[in-house]
Formats: C-alpha cells, sequence, structure tokens
C-alpha cells in the first residue's frame, strides 16, 4: 500500500513514543500517506489505522478534523487562502475571490486541467502577514495583493 | 472525604467525586446531556453548568472535581441562565420534527427544553442537514438530530469495546458516523439507541410501531443467555412492541445484549404454533386441547403398557422455566421413567450421579470487577455472554489478566494476557501442563487422581506463562465456558479447571449455556436422582418408542441432528410442546402442542449466579396457546400420575425451591467425585470446531428477522487457519464439502488466524450445517 520509504518515515515517527501509544503518530503517518499518494483514499487511511493498530474511524476522525489532508484528490498544485476573521478584515476573502475569478474555480474544486485546486482555510498563526495563503500545505504566502497573486499563479503555471 | 455544599444541603462525599455525582446524592437533579455515569466524562454539551461560589463563569458539573469546602448552587439565577443560554444554542441546528419522531415523549432534549428552552427562537439563519448513515438492522439514524454528545462513539470504545462510532469532521460540520460505509455490527448495539438523548439514533425495528406513552411498561426476564437480563416489556394492545432494559446493577447494568433486545421480533411470526395439532394418516389436523391431550395420554398409557416405562423419555430446552422443567421430569417419572434431560448439546455425562450439586459460576456477576486473574476454558466468551464479557473488559481496564485456553479465538475486544490455541483433542493436555506448572511453582499438593495424565504431559511455555498468571494473582477465577462443557471429554476438562483454581487459590465456575442452565438441574431435569435413566445423548443413541420435547427445534437445538432425526423418525410417538411449528419437525412429529414463549407465562429461571429471577405474563395467550407448565400439570393429572394440583406457578416454585424462592447456596456446587484421569488420544485427523452463533443459539432468536440480518447471523464458513489451509491445498473463497461420520454439508472456506491448526471451525444450529451430525468428531474437506 505504502512505499517501503514511507514506510521507514511512519516508523520513525511511531518510535517518538511509548510502544503503546502508536496512535500517537497518527498525524505524522496520515502526512506522510498523503505526500506519497496525493490525497487520503479511504483504502490509505485504513491502512495507516492497521499499521498503528487504531480503529479506522479514530484515523478517519484525524483525517477529516484537519483541513491539510485532503480526502478526496487534488490538483497539481492546491492552493489554500485563509479566510478567518483577522485574514477576512485585511483583505482575505477578497484575495480568495481574486482566485476563484482568475482560474475560473470555487472552493473545494479543481481547473480542468487538473492543474490548480482552491480551498478555504482557517487562520495560519500569521495574521499580521494577511492575506495569506498556503500552496501543497508547505509554501506559505504573506500579503497577497492581486499582483502578488498574479505573479505566484503565472509562477506555478511553469 | 470532601465537605460540599449544594444548593443549600451540607454532604460528604468522597475524593475524586464530580460536582454532577455529589448532586445526584442530594437528588439535586442537574440537567446533562453527554453525562451517563457509565461512559467517561466528555464535558461537550455544557448543558451541566452550575454555579460555584469564587468561580468567574459557571463550570460544568460533570466536569468539575469537587474541592473541600466548595459551594454550589444547581438552580441559582447565574445556572438557570447558562443552562438556557446553552439550550439556545442546541436547539439552533435541531430540527422541530418531534411529531415525526420516535423519540418524541421520551426524548431528553424535549423534556429539557421544556424546562429551558425559549418560547421562541432568536435564529433566523439556515440550519444545517446531516445526512443519514447505515448503521445495520438493528439502530436506524436522523442524523439532522444528533446534537454530537458523543454518547455513542464513548460507547462502542468503551463498553462494547470497538470504537465503531466516530465524530468526524470539525465544528458545525462535525458528524457522528461508522468508518465509511462500515455499519455498527457489535452484539451490543443497541444500547446506543437508549444512550442517545435524543432521536438520532432510535430502533430500526421499532420505528414508527408505537409512542412511547401508548405503551405498557412490564417487567420480564430474559430466556436467552446464562446472566438473565432484566427486561421492560413495552406493550400495546397486547402485542409487545419492544423491549428495553430494567437496570439492574447485579445483573445487567443498564444494558441489554441485542439478542436480549431484539429477539421479540421472533414471537409472532408466520410459524407460530396457535392451535394443538395431531397427525392422522400422515396429515396433520389442527384440533382442540381436550382432543390432541387424549391423544397424547392414550399414546403414552400405550407405550408405557406394551414396552415399559423405560421406552418413554424427555427432552427440555434450558431456555424453559424452572417450573416447566420441574413438571416435565415429573411427568417423566410419574410415568416410571427416568429418561429426561436438559443438557442438549453436552455429549460428556460422565460425572452424572457424581456432582454435589447445580454446576454455577462459583461467584456472583458483581464480584467478577474484583478479579485480578481469569483462565477462561472453551468458550466463545464474547458472544456466548455479551454482558459477563463487557465486566470483564471493565475488569481488564482495571488490571485484570485474562488467560484462555480454546481451540478458536475471536476478538474478544480487550486485551488476553495468554492466548493457548489448541485442537479439541489437546484442550485436556494443555490444562494438565498448566496444572503441572503450577504443581512445579510448588503451591499446594496435586490430587491423586490427576497424577497420571499430569506425569504423561510436558510443561511448555504458554502453559507456564498461563500457571504463572494465575499464581500471581490474589483474587483467581477459572471458568469454564459453552464450548468445554459441551467437548467430548467435558468432565476432565471440569476436573482439570476446578483443579487448576484450587492450586491458584481461585474459585471455579461454570458460565452456563443458557437462561436456565442452573435451573434444570435444580428442577431434577436430569436423568440421576430418585429415578435414574438415560440422558440426552442415549436417548437419541438407543431410540425410545416415545419422546416429550420441550422447547426444541430437533435440528438446531440437540447435538445430534442426525441421531434425533433418526431416533424421532423410528419412534411411536414424538410429542412437541412449542411456541413454533417447527418446519423440519412435521415429518416425524405427531402432536404438536401450542405452549406460550416467555412473554405469555409465569415462571423463573435461575442465572449462572444461582439468582432465581421471577416474571409474569406481559400479554395474553395468543391463540389457544397455553403456558407449557398448565400444559404438564393438566397431563400429569390426566395421566394419573397424582401430585399434580398446583394451583399456581409459585406453587411449583415453592415445591422446587422451597418457600424462600430462593436457592439453597447448598443446592450450588461444581464438585465432583473424581475419578483417576488418563491422557486423551490425540486425534490426527482434522477436527470440527462447532460454536453455536449468538443469534442461532434459540427458537425464538432464530425467528427474529432483525437478528438474522445482522453480521453475526452470516451463514457459517469453514474457518481454517493459513497453515491448515495450505496443507490442505485451500484457499479462502473455494466452496467445500464437509464430511462427518453423519453427513455432509456444502460450505464456503474463510481464513482464520484464530482457529487452532489441523481443524475446522464451523459453526452449528444452522440449516447449512445440522447434517454434519454431532458437534465434534473427526472431518474431511473436499474442494467442489
Ligand atoms: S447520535 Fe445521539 S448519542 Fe450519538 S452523538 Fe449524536 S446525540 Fe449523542
Ligand atoms: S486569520 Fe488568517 S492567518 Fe490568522
Ligand atoms: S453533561 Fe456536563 S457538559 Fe454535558
Amino acid at each position: 500500500m505504502l512505499s517501503p520509504e514511507s514506510l521507514k518515515k511512519i516508523d520513525q515517527e511511531i518510535a517518538k513514543y511509548p510502544a503503546d501509544q502508536k496512535q500517537s503518530a497518527s498525524m505524522s503517518a496520515l502526512r506522510i500517506a498523503q505526500q506519497e499518494k496525493g490525497w487520503l483514499a479511504n483504502e490509505t487511511i485504513e491502512f495507516v489505522a492497521k499499521y498503528l493498530g487504531m480503529p479506522p474511524v479514530a484515523v478517519y476522525e484525524v483525517a477529516s478534523f484537519y483541513n491539510m489532508y485532503d480526502l478526496a484528490p487534488v490538483g497539481a498544485r492546491k492552493i489554500t487562502v485563509c479566510t478567518n476573521l483577522p485574514c477576512a478584515l485585511s483583505g482575505g476573502v477578497h484575495a480568495a475571490e481574486y482566485i476563484k475569478k482568475k482560474l475560473g474555480i470555487d472552493f473545494n474544486e479543481t481547473t480542468a486541467d487538473g492543474k490548480f485546486t482552491l480551498k478555504e482555510g482557517e487562520c495560519m498563526g500569521a495574521c499580521g502577514d494577511a492575506p495569506v495563503l498556503l500552496v501543497n500545505n508547505h509554501q506559505m504566502c504573506s500579503w497577497m495583493t492581486e499582483e502578488k497573486i498574479d505573479q505566484l499563479l503565472a509562477d506555478l503555471q511553469k | 472525604m470532601l465537605e460540599i455544599e449544594i444548593d443549600g444541603k451540607q454532604l460528604q462525599v468522597s475524593d475524586g467525586s464530580t460536582v454532577m455525582e455529589a448532586a445526584a446524592t442530594v437528588g439535586a437533579y442537574v440537567p446533562h446531556f453527554c453525562y451517563h455515569k457509565k461512559l467517561s466524562i466528555a464535558a461537550n454539551c455544557r448543558m451541566c453548568l452550575v454555579q460555584v461560589e469564587k468561580a468567574p463563569k459557571p463550570l460544568p458539573a460533570c466536569a468539575t472535581p469537587v474541592t473541600n469546602g466548595m459551594k454550589v448552587w444547581t438552580h441559582s439565577e447565574q445556572a438557570v441562565k447558562a443552562q438556557k443560554g446553552v439550550m439556545e444554542f442546541l436547539l439552533i441546528n435541531h430540527p422541530l420534527d418531534c411529531p415525526v419522531c420516535d423519540q418524541g415523549g421520551e426524548c431528553q432534549l424535549q423534556d429539557l427544553s421544556v424546562g429551558y428552552g425559549g418560547a421562541q427562537s432568536r435564529y433566523e439563519e439556515e440550519k444545517r442537514v446531516v445526512g443519514n448513515k447505515n448503521l445495520g438492522p438493528l439502530v436506524s439514524t436522523d442524523m439532522t438530530r444528533c446534537i454530537n454528545c458523543t454518547r455513542c462513539v464513548r460507547f462502542t470504545t468503551e463498553i462494547a469495546g470497538l470504537m465503531e462510532l466516530g465524530q468526524a469532521f470539525r465544528g458545525e460540520h462535525a458528524e457522528i458516523m461508522p468508518f465509511v460505509e462500515k455499519t455498527v455490527d457489535s452484539e451490543l448495539s443497541g444500547n446506543i439507541i437508549d444512550l442517545c438523548p435524543v432521536g438520532a439514533l432510535t430502533s430500526k425495528p421499532f420505528r414508527f410501531a408505537a409512542r412511547a406513552w401508548e405503551m405498557s411498561r412490564r417487567k420480564s426476564i430474559s430466556p436467552h443467555d446464562s446472566l438473565g437480563s432484566n427486561l421492560i416489556v413495552q406493550v400495546k394492545h397486547d402485542v409487545v412492541k419492544r423491549v428495553l432494559p430494567l437496570e439492574n446493577e447485579a445483573v445487567n447494568e443498564c444494558w441489554l445484549s441485542d439478542k436480549d433486545r431484539f429477539s421479540y421480533e421472533g414471537l409472532n411470526g408466520e410459524d407460530r404454533l396457535k392451535r394443538p395439532m395431531v397427525k392422522q394418516g400422515g396429515a396433520w389436523i389442527e384440533t382442540d386441547w381436550q382432543t390432541a391431550m387424549d391423544y397424547v395420554v392414550r399414546g403414552l398409557k400405550g407405550i408405557r403398557a406394551d414396552h415399559g416405562p423405560e421406552s418413554i423419555g424427555a427432552l427440555g430446552s434450558p431456555h424453559s422455566t424452572l417450573e416447566e422443567l420441574f413438571l416435565l421430569q415429573s411427568v417423566v417419572r410419574g410415568l416410571g421413567s427416568g429418561n429426561v434431560d436438559f443438557r442438549l448439546r453436552q455429549s460428556d455425562f460422565s460425572a452424572d450421579g457424581r456432582m454435589k450439586g447445580a454446576p454455577w459460576l462459583g461467584m456472583s456477576v458483581s464480584e467478577i470487577a474484583g478479579l485480578d486473574r481469569l483462565l477462561i476454558v472453551g468458550s466463545f466468551f464474547r458472544k456466548d455472554h455479551p454482558l459477563v464479557a463487557q465486566r470483564v473488559r471493565q475488569a481488564v481496564k482495571k488490571g485484570l489478566k485474562v488467560s484462555a485456553i480454546n481451540p478458536a479465538f475471536d476478538d474478544w475486544q480487550f486485551a488476553l494476557q495468554n492466548q493457548l490455541c489448541v485442537s479439541p483433542s489437546e484442550m485436556s493436555a494443555a490444562l494438565a501442563k498448566v496444572l503441572k506448572a503450577l504443581v512445579e511453582q510448588g503451591s499446594a499438593a496435586l490430587s491423586p487422581e490427576f497424577q497420571a495424565l499430569v506425569d504423561s504431559v510436558q510443561v511448555d511455555e504458554q502453559a507456564l506463562a498461563i500457571a504463572r498468571s494465575l499464581g500471581s494473582g490474589r483474587r483467581v477465577a477459572v471458568w469454564m465456558g459453552n464450548y468445554a462443557v459441551q467437548h467430548q471429554d467435558g468432565v476432565a476438562l471440569h476436573a482439570l479447571a476446578s483443579e487448576i483454581a484450587r492450586l491458584s487459590g481461585g474459585r471455579f465456575g461454570v458460565l452456563g449455556e443458557a437462561a436456565n442452565s442452573v435451573g434444570g438441574y435444580l428442577a431434577g431435569a436430569v436423568p440421576f436422582g430418585a429415578v435414574s435413566g438415560k440422558n440426552a445423548s442415549e436417548m437419541l443413541s438407543t431410540p425410545l418408542k416415545a419422546y416429550v420435547l420441550l422447547g426444541i427445534e430437533p435440528e438446531f437445538d440437540l447435538r445430534d441432528a442426525v441421531a434425533a432425526r433418526k431416533a424421532f423418525g423410528a419412534a411411536e410417538m414424538v410429542v412437541m410442546l412449542s411456541a413454533f411449528k417447527f418446519e423440519e419437525a412435521l415429518g416425524y412429529a405427531d402432536v404438536m402442542l401450542p405452549v406460550s414463549p416467555f412473554t405469555e407465562t409465569g415462571g423463573a429461571f435461575v442465572n449462572c449466579e444461582g439468582r432465581t429471577q421471577s416474571f409474569h405474563p406481559v400479554v395474553k395467550n395468543t391463540g389457544d396457546s397455553r403456558p407449557a407448565w398448565k400444559v404438564l400439570r393438566v397431563l400429569g393429572e390426566a395421566l394419573g400420575l397424582g401430585n399434580f394440583d398446583y394451583e399456581s406457578v409459585d406453587a411449583v416454585r415453592a415445591q422446587i425451591l422451597g418457600a424462600s424462592g430462593s436457592v439453597d447456596p447448598f443446592r450450588l456446587s461444581n464438585d465432583i467425585d473424581i475419578e483417576p484421569l488418563n491422557p486423551a488420544g490425540v486425534s490426527q485427523g482434522l477436527q470440527r470446531v462447532a460454536d453455536i452463533p449468538i443469534h442461532f443459539a434459540d427458537p425464538l432468536v432464530r425467528r427474529s428477522a432483525p437478528l438474522q440480518a445482522t453480521k453475526d447471523s452470516e451463514a457459517p464458513f469453514a474457518r481454517i487457519s493459513p497453515a491448515t489451509l495450505k496443507t490442505l491445498g485451500l484457499n479462502a473463497g473455494d466452496k467445500v464439502v464437509v464430511r462427518s461420520v453423519s453427513g455432509s454439508a456444502t460450505v464456503v472456506v474463510s481464513e482464520d488466524e484464530g482457529v487452532a491448526a489441523g481443524c475446522v471451525r464451523l459453526a452449528a444450529a444452522h440449516s447449512s450445517t445440522w447434517a454434519l451430525g454431532s458437534l465434534n468428531g473427526e472431518v474431511s474437506v473436499e474442494r467442489i
């Protein structure tokens, strides 16, 4: 189901906790699994659950709770715009609207070419940098004015 | 102890109590939804907010530990304001569909909204809608009504032992669900219906059948497993509509197994027997009681005259009441025969006449919580004793270490310290090894009867581990499961297990196969004592001329259906007293007398701990059916046997138990005079391991359509371990013919790591497997 490399990484995470508390590694394990598979299918979640000796629904609770886990396939680039209150007050919603218009998709949709998925995010702890967005969960972009969004999308198109 | 003042009342509570618990002891009601005394604290509904002195904000009573000198107000202005505020939030997303909701009239949200809800909602926005889930044939969902208290989630995790429900997503989108597309398959699943404080989880079989206030609530006792759960049977227009638990902390606590809860669905099916029937010239005709009884009396008298009283025998179901079994044996003994038995699936009767009393659990059910070591021998424990297993599960969390010796294991949903899986023919050797290890640990001297057997074995790692575990305990128990009782060497296993208990300073007990497994002995429905005779197995192997069968469906309830059909087919007369018209039995029976199921009769069951629990009828007789105790009483009189003039069922009980109405403890004993034991031969062939699946165990539960639709009622597979599959050259999914000395069955193979090597686990009590005859012995498996 998962590659030996991913399993090795998961094992490293499991090793950080006492042997009877493998479930502590569930978030890391899901992250590693998503990195390999692109998104978390039910089978992937079930596999992770089995690997950690947890009931599948317990892992599903985790996977569905956090925004950064994708329970459905996403495009090559996933853009997550923060629309929580501080960001909303400083142009976050506008930034999201602008991206929607440019890509021709709504939240939770993927462009026809499979390149972009747009998601609504929760506070990223960078309210002072509003509007903020994340690319593929790892790349944080601050002060996203329309110009900077144009620039970003152009870079990502390449 | 801590001092606390609640609503002006002073009281003392033990350390670690919560404000909620303290309030309950002074009768101060704190409104709540998520709190439940048997579940962990979640504190997520916030309905229980109370005012606490010096606390800046109201605090949740369920999650606030009492501190010394604390002052609490549960109904002060601040408290009520907070409670009303919470109620307003809870109602924001709750639909106003009480008129079409099954929970209406027994809904905690409805009740509390009368006390704390506003007359008008200030919320005008859109309400959330949550999709329903398919949880299986027993629990119906209306998830939009869910208030996310997570009681159901905590129940599956903590009480049933496997988290089958979870709360997925977050905040406004949070939803209670099973893992995608899965159903809730626990044998205790129905309890989430009771736990759900709103109408999100309701009973599927009961859906829209009646309103809570239209039904009367009548007490009864479950006729299924050996615990004897206390029931509230809800009745409307003389029909049983629903069964709920009657809380009894000493027996079922506040729970019921699904079998106890939903078996009532089998009461009034198509094949319910409503009129006496006799076979004349090969054709069945319905008749009246007089004619049918005359027929039976003439038949029995004639057979006694022609062939002697020993040619008559009776078999009674262990799910029959104490009084029924007593009168059944009175009739048989009155006729001069000792052929009577209720131990229908047992095969080893060599202890008969050497038992000191009725085998029982050897302790009370509530003492389970205090055990620290337990050995279970030969049991499909979780499915055979769902609520006893639940108690063990809770005890395991508090440090109980459980070991088990079995030919096949399922997941019991609690951790087993030692799990010894051996084939049926190796079971006595396995116990002997544990015994030898105990002797070597040097606790007490071995009784000489065991010496030869113990000398013949070598202690191994696993036996040593079990002996060490038992030896290190202070409150130890060793229990025989149903499988061990039914085993071909059942008496040897009994003796060995009880010696293990003795050497480890523990108590020995028998879990008990059915609601009245203890009571059957007390009623004298066994072929020893006053007049002895043939046991259940001999009555089939050496056929009799007449059989009286009480509450038995021969193909499924007897140890060897093939032998039974042969014996009954050859008999001159087979009289069945039954609540159902057994399809298969129409061929060989001669008379069918309609007798009442537990809901239409009174009587008592003696449960595994020796507790007598009596009950009254909850509905009127169906058709012409009559309580079996009355039928047997009349039969006794009509046969001119005398001493049958009981005026009531209570009078019959007094005859059995004495005026106290409870079991004299001296009549309960697991001691037997043992004879020296010798090593059993180890079987070389493939051995059958037959379990009796939870919903196949008795005629009533087999007729409950919703229970028959559960996962537990799947048609049996031939379950074989991966290694044995390989040696047999078989694969999971193969269709095979399983052959025994008596017949064959066509089934599908499945791989099961829990089954001992060299064994096929194949369930009994099912139409697809009865043709195999005996529950154990060697079988062959061949792919087709
Ligand atoms: S379904 Fe019922 S018991 Fe479960 S969380 Fe919702 S309201 Fe609570
Ligand atoms: S609200 Fe957007 S980063 Fe905090
Ligand atoms: S009952 Fe206390 S928070 Fe729910």
